[in-house]
């Protein structure tokens, strides 16, 4: 039985990886307001939303299954607390930042019309640290996370997010952009 | 039929990233984007079949620029 929380920890690692990378992509796709070939403006949004708050529920799931994991000697205060860990404490503590983060921008964005747009906008930046952070620990507190497909499937999410970075700082990242810096006649 | 309640676009937060101009049939976009209410202004009233698609405009806006409020009597 302890073994099957040990896979479940890490199995839904590697599916937060992939859906944190989607989400990602998703959320930049939804900044420059085009839409996803056949996938409206408006369709693009709600996938980065809903495939943003699966990964907290599989968050949930990995934090739990390592929680009742013995061999990962995992204690409460550890999952939200970084870098107390009695096991590899800064590979973990680095899990802890990423949770915290991401509970901020979750918690944020599902508050956005109380919060405000200022609000919502600044902390959902944080998307941009706790990515990279989130890989990281994967490739460093994962049992498997210096195995080869690990490291191709990070050095892969890592070049897709990357790609998708400095489209954003490129110049006609956001729709009609062209046309709106036109200078007038 | 005259609408009880107006779409309201909030122009200093509007950037024309266009959600709106998806979901709701009365509104156009101009050549830079933003959304165009026909005849002008900033008020679309709300036809009965339009009531939902408002409110999903109003809850998906990424920059919150758009609100429900009392439509205006027409002259």
């Amino acid at each position: 039985m302890t073994e099957a929380f040990w896979a479940l920890g890490r199995a839904s690692g590697v599916v937060l990886l992939l859906l944190m990378t989607v989400s990602m992509l998703l959320g930049l796709l939804t900044r420059s307001g085009r839409p996803l070939v056949r996938l409206p403006r408006f369709g693009v949004l709600l996938a980065h939303r809903n495939i943003a708050l699966l990964s907290v529920v599989f968050l949930g799931v990995h934090v739990v299954s390592l929680l009742l994991d013995p061999y990962a000697q995992l204690k409460l205060i550890d999952v939200v607390v970084p870098f107390g860990a009695a096991r590899a404490p800064i590979a973990v503590g680095l899990g802890a930042v990423a949770l915290d983060l991401m509970l901020a921008v979750a918690i944020t964005a599902l508050l956005r019309r109380r919060l405000g747009h200022r609000v919502f906008r600044v902390v959902h930046w944080a998307a941009y640290v706790l990515w990279p952070i989130a890989l990281l620990h994967g490739v460093t507190a994962g049992s498997d996370g210096r195995s080869l497909p690990f490291l191709a499937l990070s050095a892969f999410t890592a070049t897709a997010v990357g790609a998708a970075v400095v489209w954003r700082m490129t110049d006609h990242f956001v729709e009609y952009r062209r046309i709106r810096t036109e200078p007038a006649r | 039929m005259s609408a009880s309640t107006a779409l309201h676009i909030d122009w200093t937060r509007c950037r024309g990233r266009g959600m709106c101009t998806e979901l709701l049939t009365g509104l156009g976009r101009d050549e830079w984007g933003y959304p165009l209410v026909a005849g002008g202004g900033s008020d679309l009233p709300i036809r009965t079949h339009d009531v939902e698609a408002a409110d999903d405009a109003v809850a998906l806006c990424p920059v919150l620029a758009l609100s429900i409020r009392p439509a205006r009597p027409t002259r």
